[in-house]
């Protein structure tokens, strides 16, 4: 009984540690922000990193989902007569919710866990104390440059997913299943508001960034430097960001939507 | 071309993409081109006794052609009336005993102020409001009507 006790306190303990650890440290790279002026390189080479090479993924994902939203949208909405309304339905989803959230999982997984990889890596093998050695600061030179990429890429392969899912379903919508093309976009621009909707998209999305690509390079940074835990710092990565991108999204759109 | 020069141009065009596909998102699905009308308008306002659910930013149409918007609804605390401020574009003028009533697109539609052109010579200007204006029926009110109508009906056949 006394153990159990004893655990619950230590993992409460343990939890604690860790989120103030978390705080710190995320005060400790904005601290550093000076660096992305001065050396603008570092912050381009994390864009290539974490952007570019998602452009690919997030495009093909975003294409795929917006044509099953315009398949499913027709079945359900073709029972009511409301066939005309496939516009707003795919693009209301899409901008509100399914941009950010599906692109915040996919950055997650596809640039978030490489972050974490290659920070607990570097690490393991001692390239961190190296650097500390060497009198840089690896929390300057390594953690603030791709802090500031991962913010500044999630609100464009946001709008990317948004824009090219609108345009799948356009594809599956008004080509293949014969919407009206004329009501599929007046209705949608009639319904999508720019400061309502599109604003608070980019602002999910900004908040989006900032949340996967913190974990992600906390995660690293804090992990046991062994190969088992790297590993495991790579697996809390992507589920700690699911979880919190998706829990943060409720808060932020009761905040956003709900009146 | 060395490798940093093929990374920056990669991360330019990704840059150029992102904001691309917010500018298409604004222009294309939004309604950001309708900003610069709203500004561009003129403003009329009308009292009803019911606007039904009317929303700011219901259309306004003539003929069944959009001519403005919606802007401001309020409600008049002397005459318990609602007041609809809707801004009009500046290309089409309205004759000054013009009606304005709300109507429901479909049955169970959006709802949208619907006005008759009348024929006076002198148009409304910025400012100025409907003499005339006809609420929107509301289906509760319609239904409990016909209802009694049917009991009056169906009591005078019994004597």
């Amino acid at each position: 009984m006394l153990n159990v006790l004893w655990r619950l306190g230590a993992f409460s303990l343990g939890a604690f540690a860790k989120l103030g650890r978390a705080n710190l440290f995320l005060l400790q790279a904005l601290a550093g922000s000076a660096e992305i002026i001065v050396r603008p390189g570092l912050l381009i080479r994390q864009l290539y990193m974490v952007g570019v090479l998602s452009i690919l993924l997030i495009s093909l994902s975003g294409f795929f989902v917006g044509m099953v939203l315009g398949l499913q949208g027709y079945n359900v909405l073709s029972d009511f007569g409301a066939e005309e309304s496939l516009g707003v339905m795919v693009a209301a989803s899409l901008v509100r919710e399914l941009g950010p959230v599906v692109t915040a999982l996919l950055f997650s997984g596809r640039a978030g866990s490489a972050l974490t990889a290659e920070i607990g890596l570097m690490k393991a093998t001692e390239q961190l104390s190296g650097m500390e050695m060497m009198a840089v600061d690896p929390m300057r030179r390594i953690i603030t440059p791709r802090l500031y990429a991962g913010i500044l890429a999630m609100p464009l392969l946001s709008a990317l997913f948004t824009y090219i899912g609108i345009q799948g379903g356009y594809l599956v919508g008004v080509p293949l299943l014969g919407v009206d093309e004329g009501s599929f976009w007046s209705q949608m621009q009639a319904t999508i508001d720019f400061r309502e909707d599109i604003v608070n998209g980019v602002i999910k999305s900004m908040v989006f960034g900032v949340i996967v690509t913190w974990i992600a390079v906390f995660e690293g940074y804090d992990c046991v430097p062994t190969s088992e835990g790297v590993s495991r710092a790579t697996t809390h990565s992507v589920v700690y960001s699911a979880f919190a991108v998706l829990g943060s999204d409720f808060v932020l759109t009761a905040l956003m939507f709900g009146e | 071309m060395d490798n940093g020069r093929i990374i920056e141009i990669w991360v330019g065009v990704f840059v150029a993409i992102g904001i691309g596909a917010l500018f298409l998102l604004a222009m294309q699905v939004s309604n950001l081109t309708e900003f610069t009308e709203a500004k561009q308008g003129y403003r009329l306002s009308a009292a009803f006794q019911n606007i039904g659910g009317l929303k700011v930013r219901s259309p306004v149409k003539l003929a069944g052609v959009k001519i403005g918007r919606v802007s401001d609804i309020h409600l008049d605390n002397e005459n318990y009336q609602a007041i609809v401020v809707m801004n009009i574009q500046p290309q089409y003028k309205l004759p000054d005993d013009s009606i304005a009533s709300i109507y429901t697109s479909g049955l169970l539609g959006e709802q949208y102020i619907a006005i008759d052109a009348g024929g006076s010579p002198e148009y409304l200007e910025d400012g100025d409001s409907f003499d005339i204006t006809q609420s929107a029926l509301v289906l509760e009110e319609l239904v409990g009507r016909f209802l009694v109508n049917m009991s009056e009906k169906s009591g005078s056949k019994e004597e």
